[in-house]
C-alpha cells in the first residue's frame, strides 16, 4: 500500500515522470495558493473517482468503459465545482475554467484506465492518493518559482524590497519555460543517476 | 452581430489568446504529435471539425435545455457526455467512409475526447457569451465562430511546431533538452512572439 | 549540392565548409568562414554603435560593453560546462551581445543588459546545440524576454543630445498615444536625433553598414527590400486620415526598422534558404511589424514581428524547397 502511495510522488510523478495533467498545471501554477488549491480539488477528484471506478469496475461493459469513467469523474468534479463555488469563491475565480477541465486532465482519466480499473479498492484508493500529492508538490514546486521570480512574492507576501521580478515569468511564456528547464533539469538528475 | 466582435473573436482565439500558446488547452497532444508536419496537420484538422461542431451542439444544450430547466450545474457533465458521443460517432463515420485514414488516426482519433481545447472552448463560450443565464445577442454565431478560430490557433501553433521540431530532427541537440524540454522552450519562445499582439484594438 | 544531413545551417555545415559541400547559397562565397562573415558584421554595426554613444553618452557604451561581455562569458561557460569546444571566438556570441545591446534604451539599470544577453545566448542558442541550429535570433529571444520582464526599464528612454537624465518618449511611442506633433523632421529621424535603442536611432550609420554588407555580398536585397516595401506600402495604405494617407517615410526612418531588416531579419541561421522563401519572410515581417504598429498596444513590432517570422522559417523553407539539379522530381519531405 504504502509503495503505490509513494510511487506517485517521485517516481512515477505525474508531471514531471508521466508528463500527464500539463494543461491545467502551467495555467494554474502562477501562485502557490493557486497551486495548492488546484492540488487539493484534483486530489479530490483522483480518490474519488479511482475508488468508485475500483468499486464498479467488474459491472462495465468494455465498450463504452471510458464514457463511464468520464461520467463517474465528471460526477466528482461537478462536487469540487460546486463545493468551491460556495466555500471559497475566490479561488475559483482564480483557477475560472480549469477546475471544469479537471475532468479532461489526463491524470485522472489515466489512472483510472491504467490503475483503478484493473486493482483493488484500497491500492486504487493509496494510488489517486500518491498520484494528487504527487501533482500538487509538482504545482507547489513550479508556482514556487513563478510565483517568486515572477511577482517576488511567496504565498502572497513581498520577499524583498526593492527586487524587481522578472513579469514574463508569470505569464504563459514563463510557464513553458519554466516547465522546460524543470524537466530538462530532472533529465539531468537522471543521467547521472544511471551513471 | 457586429463585424467588429467577430474581428475581435478571430485575433484573440489566434493570435492574442491562442488556446496553446497562451491558455495551454491542448498540451499533451500538441506535444505529442507536433513531431512531424503531415500527422499534426491531420490532427489540427480533426480537431477543428470537432471544436466546431461541439461549440454548436453543446450551445443548443445549454440555451435550450439547461438553462430552461435549472440544471447549469450538469453544465461539465453534459459537455463532455456530448463531446465523448460526438467524437465517438465521428470515429464511426471516418471508420466507415475511409480505413486507411482511420488506421492513420489511430489511438489519437478517441484522445480528442480529452483534448482539454474541446471542452474548453464549449465551457469559454457558455462563460463568454451569456449573461445571467441569458444568451447576449447573436451569441449562438459567436460561439460557433469561437469554436472554428479556436480550432484555427491550434492549427497555426501545431503547423508552426512540427516545421521546427522536423528542422531540429536533423541537427545534435543537448540530450539533457531532447524531445519535450525543448518543446517547451520552443513554446515559450513562441508565446513571446505572439506577445506582440497584446493590446489589439481594431 | 548538399551536405550529408540535407541541411545548410546545422552545426557541421556551417563550422566545416570546406570540409563539406555546402548547399548552394545566394550569399557565402564559398571560402569565407563563418567567423569571416560574423566579424564583418560587427564591423558593420560599428558606426551606429559609435553614432548611439555620441548621441546618447558615456551609458550608451557601458550597455553595450556589458551586452558583448555577458555574451561571451554565457558562451564559454555553458560550453565549458557541457564539454563541448569553446568557440567565442568566432564572432557570433559576440555579435548577438552587441545586437541585443543596440536595441535597447541607453539607459537601462546595469544588470538588464547582463540578464538579457545571458537570457540571449542560454535559451536563443546554446539550449538548440549551439551556431546553427537555433531557430529565433538570439539577440531577439533576449529582447523580447526583457521587454515582457521589466517593460518600464525598456520603455523609459533617455532625451537625445541631452546630457541630463531626462527621459522622452519616442517619435513612435507618441504617435501610439496620437501625441506626434510633427516636431522632428525627416532629416532629424535620419540622423538619429530622436529618443530611441543605442543602436537603431542613427539611420545614417545603419545604411553605411547595410551598405558595406552588399558590398562584400553579405547579404542579397531580397529580405530587406520586401520588409521595408511591405510595412511602408501597409502603413501608407491605412493611414490616420483614411486611405492611403500614411506617412511611410517616417514609419521607415522610425524605430527598430532599419535595424531590424539589414541586420536581424537576414540572419542567415533563422531566415529561409530560397530567395522565394527570403522574399515571403520580408513580407510577412513586414506585415506584421505594421500591423502591430498600426493597430496593436505596443508602439513597435519589429521584434516581435521577426520573432514569429523566425518561427515560420522551417514551414516556409519545408515549402519552397528547390529541385535538386538534375533529377526531375521535388525532393522528398525528410
Amino acid at each position: 500500500m504504502i509503495r503505490e502511495f509513494l510511487k506517485g510522488i517521485i517516481k512515477e510523478n505525474p508531471t514531471f515522470v508521466l508528463a500527464l495533467g500539463l494543461c491545467p498545471t502551467l495555467a494554474v501554477s502562477v501562485s502557490v495558493i493557486n497551486g495548492i488549491g488546484m492540488g487539493i480539488a484534483a486530489t479530490f477528484v483522483l480518490l474519488g473517482s479511482n475508488m468508485i471506478i475500483a468499486l464498479i469496475k467488474n459491472g462495465i461493459p468494455d465498450k463504452i468503459r471510458i464514457p463511464c469513467y468520464i461520467v463517474v469523474i465528471a460526477t466528482f468534479v461537478t462536487i469540487t465545482e460546486l463545493t468551491m463555488k460556495a466555500y471559497s469563491p475566490a479561488l475559483n475565480r482564480a483557477l475560472g475554467i480549469y477546475v471544469p477541465l479537471i475532468v479532461v486532465n489526463c491524470i485522472v482519466l489515466g489512472r483510472a484506465e491504467a490503475f483503478a480499473s484493473k486493482s483493488s479498492v484500497m491500492s486504487s484508493f493509496f494510488d489517486g492518493l500518491g498520484m494528487g500529492v504527487g501533482f500538487t508538490l509538482a504545482l507547489i514546486l513550479i508556482s514556487g518559482i513563478r510565483e517568486v521570480l515572477g511577482a517576488g512574492k511567496i504565498m502572497g507576501q513581498t520577499l524583498v524590497k526593492g527586487f524587481d521580478p522578472a513579469f514574463v515569468i508569470g505569464m504563459p511564456s514563463g510557464a513553458l519555460l519554466v516547465i522546460g528547464l524543470l524537466l530538462g533539469f530532472f533529465n539531468i538528475l537522471k543521467s547521472r543517476k544511471r551513471a | 452581430m457586429n463585424a467588429q466582435q467577430l474581428l475581435t473573436i478571430f485575433i484573440s482565439a489566434v493570435f492574442i489568446y491562442n488556446v496553446i500558446l497562451s491558455r495551454f488547452l491542448g498540451l499533451c497532444s500538441f506535444i505529442a504529435i507536433s513531431k512531424q508536419t503531415k500527422p499534426a496537420l491531420a490532427m489540427s484538422l480533426a480537431v477543428m471539425f470537432v471544436t466546431t461542431m461541439s461549440s454548436i451542439i453543446t450551445w443548443l444544450i445549454y440555451r435550450f435545455l439547461l438553462i430552461p430547466f435549472g440544471l447549469t450545474y450538469l453544465r461539465t457533465i453534459s459537455f463532455i457526455l456530448v463531446i465523448a458521443t460526438f467524437v465517438q460517432f465521428v470515429e464511426m463515420v471516418i471508420r466507415k467512409i475511409s480505413p486507411p485514414m482511420y488506421r492513420f488516426f489511430g489511438i489519437y482519433l478517441p484522445l480528442i475526447t480529452v483534448n482539454c481545447a474541446v471542452l474548453g472552448v464549449a465551457v469559454l463560450n457558455s462563460d463568454m457569451f451569456f449573461v445571467n443565464n441569458q444568451p447576449v445577442a447573436a451569441s449562438f454565431i459567436y460561439s460557433a465562430f469561437q469554436g472554428v478560430c479556436v480550432g484555427l490557433g491550434y492549427t497555426l501553433a501545431m503547423l508552426l511546431m512540427s516545421g521546427i521540431r522536423e528542422r531540429l530532427e536533423l541537427c545534435n541537440v543537448p540530450r539533457a533538452v531532447k524531445e519535450f524540454p525543448l518543446a517547451f522552450i520552443i513554446a515559450s519562445i513562441m508565446s513571446l512572439g505572439f506577445m506582440g499582439f497584446n493590446g489589439f484594438r481594431f | 549540392m548538399r551536405c550529408s544531413a540535407g541541411q545548410r545551417k546545422c552545426e557541421v555545415c556551417l563550422t566545416m565548409p570546406n570540409k563539406l559541400t555546402v548547399s548552394v547559397s545566394p550569399h557565402i562565397h564559398k571560402d569565407e568562414s563563418v567567423s569571416l562573415i560574423m566579424w564583418t558584421v560587427v564591423v558593420s554595426l560599428i558606426p551606429a554603435g559609435v553614432a548611439g554613444m555620441v548621441i546618447f553618452g558615456r551609458s550608451a557604451l557601458w550597455v553595450v560593453l556589458l551586452g558583448i561581455i555577458t555574451a561571451l562569458a554565457t558562451e564559454a561557460l555553458i560550453q565549458l560546462v557541457s564539454r563541448r569546444k569553446v568557440t567565442i571566438l568566432d564572432g557570433s556570441a559576440f555579435l548577438t551581445g552587441l545586437l541585443l545591446a543596440y536595441n535597447l534604451p541607453p539607459n537601462v539599470p546595469f544588470w538588464l543588459p547582463i540578464v538579457g544577453s545571458f537570457f540571449a545566448i542560454a535559451i536563443g542558442k546554446q539550449v538548440f546545440g549551439g551556431l546553427g541550429q537555433n531557430i529565433f535570433n538570439p539577440a531577439l529571444v533576449g529582447r523580447v524576454f526583457l521587454m515582457a520582464s521589466w517593460p518600464r526599464y525598456m520603455t523609459t528612454f533617455a532625451k537625445p543630445l541631452d546630457l541630463d537624465a531626462v527621459t522622452s518618449a519616442t517619435p513612435l511611442m507618441l504617435l501610439k498615444e496620437g501625441k506626434w506633433a510633427g516636431t522632428l523632421s525627416y532629416l532629424d529621424l535620419f540622423l538619429g536625433k530622436r529618443g530611441g535603442c543605442i543602436g537603431e536611432v542613427c539611420i545614417l550609420a545603419l545604411l553605411m553598414g547595410a551598405a558595406f554588407l552588399f558590398y562584400k555580398k553579405y547579404i542579397s536585397w531580397h529580405i530587406p527590400a520586401t520588409y521595408i516595401m511591405t510595412a511602408a506600402a501597409c502603413v501608407y495604405v491605412f493611414g490616420p486620415g483614411g486611405l492611403f494617407t500614411g506617412d511611410w517615410l517616417f514609419h521607415v526612418l522610425s524605430g527598430g526598422l532599419i535595424l531590424g531588416a539589414f541586420f536581424m531579419a537576414t540572419d542567415y541561421v533563422t531566415s529561409p534558404l530560397t530567395y522565394k522563401g527570403q522574399i515571403i519572410f520580408g513580407a510577412g515581417c513586414g506585415l506584421l511589424t505594421a500591423i502591430i504598429r498600426l493597430w496593436g498596444g505596443y508602439p513597435e513590432g519589429v521584434s516581435y514581428a521577426i520573432l514569429m517570422m523566425n518561427g515560420a522559417t522551417p514551414i516556409i523553407d519545408r515549402f519552397t524547397r528547390n529541385r535538386i539539379y538534375g533529377s526531375g522530381r521535388q525532393e522528398a519531405a525528410t
